[in-house]
């Protein structure tokens, strides 16, 4: 098992034809992702990398049964894109697009709060379930399918987690990059349920950053909700306030968001932080060991 | 980004919002004219423009009650490096000076739409304490914040204006009034990409008129390739020019106070790799991210940033290679080290995708880069390469 996806997830690409979406298409399917074809509006009808081109994702889903779709179209047209994939059934939707406004994700997570459709992103790496399927921009020859499911908010720090625990041996049952926007799809809290449910995952680690009050509720859901062990890392004890450090997510607003604070509400539940971004594997196996 | 506060009363005044009347100046000679001319009156306020707040308490603004002191306070104020709490150590500059009309103030009150996270929506925040800092008076006095979450598809709802309204002591007319108001700023907020309107304090006046005596605002940076006309008003003198020259070429640059440079891929490892050189005992000299697809020339160009700062000691490299392999990234930084010349200590780790013909390429070179086994490997060179200069240099 796994969370999100698996060997069987049908999924589709907005933006298919594009450099971004040919290049990582390309490399989904060479991972052994079932890739149904794509869509960029205007070449219907076409096919690309040996697979069909659609005009819409309504054709898309009806054609090929796709229940994932991910997004490489540029940030001016990202949110409408997500709300056509919504809108044709798709269950979930990753985005991969980074710098989409902030206006037009409020309006996209409120029209998604109404049909239930889940979202991975903007601005964010994708999930993996190793071996079985990859969706998004992550270099696949660095998993191994095991018993760590890891969250992040950061694309290369995912990497680190991914690269510490396949070393150490422990694999990883599921990759989700939530993204480092301030308003985004998935976030900690849901994929925690996910892995608390899932059982191949033995053990989760949160990757965390500077910015917002997400890792404190992370914090507060694991103390009633989550049984296994927890590890993680926060980035960004370093980092001035008031800066916006790359993610448009990543500031420390008028004393909230700061990584001590996230590092504090996460000890006081008993989660293991690593106190270096070198030591997420050794943290995750000393919580195992708990 | 952020706009001078004489921008965005302009921007209020278009929507026929009241503020007060003020005339932007860049010199002594048109602060005068515009104080006799335009303006009129025995008293004026000078307010110096930069992209910080608490002006007040730094001396850039100020009351003055006569042409001398107006001519003084302007001449002392245009060219300096005004220092604020927020902005401090280095300060930033005063290039304009918008000087206004003083009004005859009955009260004075906070109100402002911010993006919030938390509820994933646009918060209107209003107070009866104006003027005041709000996370001051949120710590303190939290009761007397007004606040309104407002439903992203409905958009701000006469009842929640009412409720401010109310909440402010406003009835009769300046009630419709204030309502009007929000309703107006709300609609800005939405039409030009705002992340952050605050005007403090909104003040009533003894002719009871509801007038935004100072405004701060925040254009969200992801839309402004669609509001060209905001865009236009970035001022790059507020900005670090370390910073300034990293945005054009596509980097994310933060100029700290530390000696060692570092050079990143992904902001949060770009974070991580500031924790981690003050873990083993350093400072970093910045924040850098090269971004997913970096290559040669971007890394060159990263480089001469860093290097442009004479405090770097020595520069960390750390590259996680993920779909940008391993090797093209050491192509980047053999020449951009050729290219710009690097004389201090450089630490290289890579990993992921082809690290192995990576390394080995940088060996190759005959460079005298200092590769490093993994990522703690990594910070405790940099730390020792830094400190071992520094003392060299002191000597």
């Amino acid at each position: 098992m796994s969370i999100l996806v698996d060997a069987h997830t049908r999924v589709i690409c907005q933006g298919f034809t594009g450099k971004q979406g040919s290049f990582h298409s390309e490399q989904a399917l060479a991972y052994g992702t079932q890739m149904m074809g794509g869509v960029t509006p205007g070449k219907g009808g076409q096919r690309h990398l040996n697979l069909p081109v659609f005009n819409t994702v309504r054709e898309a889903v009806r054609d090929t049964a796709a229940t994932a779709s991910v997004i490489y179209v540029p940030a001016g047209y990202a949110a409408d894109s997500i709300m056509e994939a919504a809108d044709a059934g798709i269950a979930l939707v990753v985005c991969i697009t980074e710098g989409i406004p902030v206006r037009d994700m409020l309006n996209v997570k409120a029209a998604l709060r109404a049909n239930g459709t889940r979202l991975i992103g903007p601005n964010c790496p994708g999930v993996i379930t190793p071996g079985a399927c990859k969706i998004g921009i992550m270099p696949g020859a660095i998993h191994l399918s095991g018993k760590v499911g890891i969250v992040s908010r950061s694309g290369t720090l995912t990497y680190e987690a991914v690269h510490q625990t396949t070393q150490l041996g422990l694999g990883q049952s599921t990759c989700v990059g939530i993204g480092g926007d301030p308003i985004k799809g998935m976030d900690f809290i849901d994929c925690l349920a996910l892995f608390e449910q899932d059982a191949q995952t033995e053990a989760i680690i949160l990757v965390g950053e500077i910015g917002g009050t997400r890792e404190e509720e992370a914090a507060d859901y694991i103390r009633w909700h989550v049984r296994k062990p927890v590890a993680a890392y926060i980035a960004g004890q370093s980092a001035p306030p008031g800066k916006r450090m790359g993610h448009a997510g990543a500031i420390i607003a008028a004393g909230a968001g700061t990584a001590q604070a996230k590092i504090h509400a996460l000890r006081e539940v008993g989660v293991e932080v690593a106190e270096s971004p070198a030591e997420m594997g050794l943290a995750v196996q000393r919580a195992m060991l708990k | 980004m952020n706009l001078h506060e004489y921008q965005a009363k302009q921007v209020l005044r278009e929507q026929g919002l009241n503020t007060p009347r003020g005339v932007v100046v860049e010199d002594p000679t048109h602060a005068e004219l515009a104080a006799t001319g335009y303006l009129g009156g025995e008293s004026w306020v000078v307010k110096a423009q930069i992209h910080s707040g608490g002006r007040g308490k730094a001396g850039g603004v100020k009351r003055v009650d006569s042409l001398n002191a107006l001519r003084e306070t302007v001449t002392h104020l245009l060219g300096s490096q005004l220092v604020t709490v927020q902005n401090a150590p280095d300060g930033q500059p005063v290039h304009q000076i918008l000087i206004e009309e003083p009004l005859e103030i009955v009260r004075e009150m906070y109100l402002s739409l911010l993006l919030d996270r938390d509820h994933e929506c646009i918060t209107l925040i209003a107070s009866v304490a104006g003027g005041m800092d709000i996370e001051a008076l949120g710590h303190e006095q939290p009761d007397k914040i007004l606040r309104e979450h407002c439903n992203p598809i409905l958009g701000l709802q006469a009842f929640q204006c009412r409720n401010v309204a109310f909440g402010l002591g406003l009835s009769g007319t300046l009630q419709a009034d204030f309502i009007r108001m929000a309703q107006t700023l709300y609609r800005l907020f939405i039409d030009s990409d705002l992340s952050l309107l605050e005007i403090n304090p909104l003040v009533l006046t003894r002719d009871d008129r509801l007038v935004a005596l100072d405004c701060k605002m925040v254009v969200d940076d992801n839309a402004l390739s669609r509001q060209a006309r905001l865009a236009d008003m970035r001022d790059e003198t507020q900005v670090d020019s370390k910073e300034v020259a990293a945005q054009q070429v596509g980097l994310n640059y933060i100029a700290l106070d530390g000696n060692i440079g570092c050079l990143v891929n992904g902001a949060g490892l770009a974070m991580a790799t500031m924790d981690l050189i003050r873990l083993h005992g350093g400072l970093p000299a910045n924040f850098l991210d090269v971004g997913g697809s970096a290559t040669a020339q971007t890394v060159a160009r990263a480089f001469s940033i860093i290097l442009s700062d004479t405090k770097v000691k020595a520069v960390l490299v750390n590259i996680f290679g993920g779909i940008m392999r391993c090797d093209i990234i050491a192509d980047g930084i053999i020449t951009a080290m050729h290219e710009v010349g690097v004389q201090l200590p450089v630490i290289v780790r890579l990993e992921g995708t082809n690290v192995t013909l990576g390394k080995q390429k940088l060996l190759d070179s005959g460079l005298s880069v200092i590769t490093a086994e993994d990522l703690t490997d990594a910070a405790q060179r940099a730390v020792a390469a830094a400190a071992s200069v520094q003392t060299g240099a002191l000597i």
